[in-house]
């Protein structure tokens, strides 16, 4: 099962990437939004992990890219903000966000998110 | 509120004693028809009429004449206008005004308050939405404490970590702990600043004009060719970034007008043109809004004159004011389209002169000399920005107005205007 976290933060990078991978996920990272959508077609992944936050592109403005391109639009992904208003979780589920999570969050939280979101992969 | 005249108070204070037009009339010695054109402004009224109508109304003959000040008045309807739960008199409201006057400032000093405290919780909530600084502090915390908090969760959930593993974490631990440390402090010096909040949360503009109504719009300093730094760095009304910047342009612009029109030299040629703006700006051979601003900074005991001063961009924006008594120039709201200051701006470069009266105030007028001219250097290929500025100054002779223009729609008694952004919370036709 192929993960792919674009993130930008190295030590929330390394934290996430060693809770999935003992799981057995197969966890690869990306840390730029500029050409984060090149990273997931050449990556594939089964779920995406994406922080809102990231030099270059904003999550929103790539989870919008990844919804208007009938080759990814299906993939799950899972949004990590540091903002928990209500006005961006709106716009995250207005732009097909499958699941939306605040920082700081348990690594249990995670790991149970990315389960559910592949369950059915 | 048509107008403030004599005719309309007298109808105000009649209908506010329900005195029927007929018995007025009868009580004075005229006739109800006379009388009804008295009250809507159709005949002059003076001298021994007033007295007697004032006598029959019970008050004071100067009320009717002269009125209370209208500045005070229109303070007064709008407190009023924010309380919805009561229900002032407002068809007294002149009389109020006239009769307590203490009281009545009161009343307009406490309404100012309550908007400036308003203004300062606008600020207050617009900071925490929208302050990148302050966005940006929060962010790096937040991210701090998820790294922190998911690394002590791997190394408290894993007894059995690989030595290797178990060392990076900690690296990692130590790192990010140390950031979160540097992180908080720089989010509590933030949101420490905040409790000196006259400063914190006064814009640089506002921390601009209070430096320069502080010193009078006037520098003899830098009459004498002072440094501008000195006196920017010493200011304690200047205590922003913005506000310093601000403050060196304005002390820049002001220096090289102190140099261009020397003192004396500009006090002089004051007299001989008898204040013509275009005629200094041929003595001198600098531009007319130079003149303006020379004008406006000096203070009337050296001109004799009383100037005030606005300066916009072609935004619209205020780049800064001299206010003048009775030229209402609004702080927090925008200002009204129809002044020849804006007008300037469609015609760049054009000096406009007008004579221009309040449309809520008879009797006073002013002379405003606008022009625009070019933000810096103009260049091929690149699009010219430009800022008006207008010079007030009161009208001493009464000449028929060319225009009627306003402070701000919401306290302007203009019934029909194709400009008006916004109702009027001035009451019509009382």
């Amino acid at each position: 099962m192929r993960v792919l976290l674009i993130e930008d933060e190295p030590n929330i990078i390394e934290a996430i990437n060693f809770i999935l991978s003992r799981e057995g996920y197969d966890v690869a990272t990306h840390a730029n939004g500029h050409d984060a959508i090149d990273a997931v077609r050449d990556r594939a992944p089964d779920v995406i992990i994406l922080d809102v936050m990231l030099p270059g592109r904003s999550g929103y403005e790539i989870l919008e890219d990844l919804r208007g391109d009938a080759a990814l639009a299906d993939i799950p992904v899972l949004m990590l903000t540091a903002r928990g208003q209500s006005r961006d979780r709106e716009m995250a589920e207005k732009l097909g966000v499958s699941k939306f999570m605040t920082k700081p969050f348990a690594n249990s939280d995670v790991l149970d998110a990315v389960r559910a979101l592949t369950a059915h992969v | 509120m048509k107008d403030r005249s004599v005719g309309s108070r007298i109808r105000e204070r009649r209908m506010a004693l329900k005195i029927r037009q007929a018995e007025l009339a009868s009580q004075v010695g005229i006739s109800a028809s006379y009388l009804n054109l008295i009250e809507h402004d159709k005949r002059r009224i003076g001298g021994k009429l007033v007295v007697d109508i004032a006598g029959a109304l019970g008050v004071e003959a100067t009320l009717l004449s002269e009125g209370a000040e209208a500045a005070l008045i229109s303070a007064l309807r709008e407190a009023a206008n924010v309380v919805t739960n009561v229900a002032p008199e407002l068809e007294r409201i002149e009389e109020f005004a006239a009769r307590f006057p203490g009281w009545a400032n009161v009343i307009r000093a406490q309404h100012q308050t309550g908007l400036k405290l308003e203004r300062t919780v606008e600020t207050l909530s617009d900071r925490l939405a929208h302050d990148p600084e302050l966005a940006a502090a929060m962010h790096e915390v937040l991210s701090m404490v998820t790294a922190v908090h998911a690394t002590a969760g791997i190394l408290h959930e894993n007894r059995e970590l690989e030595p290797e593993w178990r060392a990076r974490f900690h690296r990692n631990l130590s790192e990010d702990s140390q950031r979160l440390a540097d992180s908080s402090q720089l989010l509590v010096n933030f949101l420490d600043g905040a409790q000196d909040a006259e400063t914190r949360m006064a814009s640089p503009r506002d921390e601009l004009h209070s430096f320069l109504e502080n010193a009078g719009y006037f520098f003899p300093q830098l009459e004498k060719g002072d440094d501008i730094e000195a006196i920017v760095t010493g200011s304690e009304l200047l205590h922003s970034k913005g506000a310093h910047y601000l403050a060196r342009e304005v002390l820049a612009d002001y220096a090289i007008n102190a140099k261009s029109m020397p003192l004396e030299a500009f006090e002089a040629a004051h007299v001989d043109t008898n204040g013509d703006v275009a005629a200094l700006a041929e003595i001198f051979s600098v531009s007319l809004a130079a003149v303006m601003r020379r004008l406006a900074f000096l203070p009337k005991p050296i001109l004799n004159q009383d100037y005030g001063l606005v300066k916009c961009d072609m935004a619209g924006t205020m780049i800064y004011r001299k206010e003048l008594k009775g030229f209402s120039l609004p702080r927090y709201s925008s200002a009204c389209p129809r002044w020849p200051l804006f007008r300037a701006l469609q015609r760049p470069g054009q000096p406009l002169v007008q004579i221009v009266e309040f449309a809520a105030r008879e009797m006073e007028q002013f002379e405003c000399f606008a022009v625009s001219e070019p933000q810096g250097r103009p260049q091929f290929g690149q699009d010219t920005t430009f800022t008006a500025t207008m010079l007030i100054t009161p009208n001493a002779e009464r000449k028929p107005p060319e225009a009627q223009v306003g402070a701000a729609c919401r306290i302007c008694s203009v019934e029909t205007c194709l400009s008006r952004r916004e109702p009027s919370i001035l009451v019509d036709g009382i």
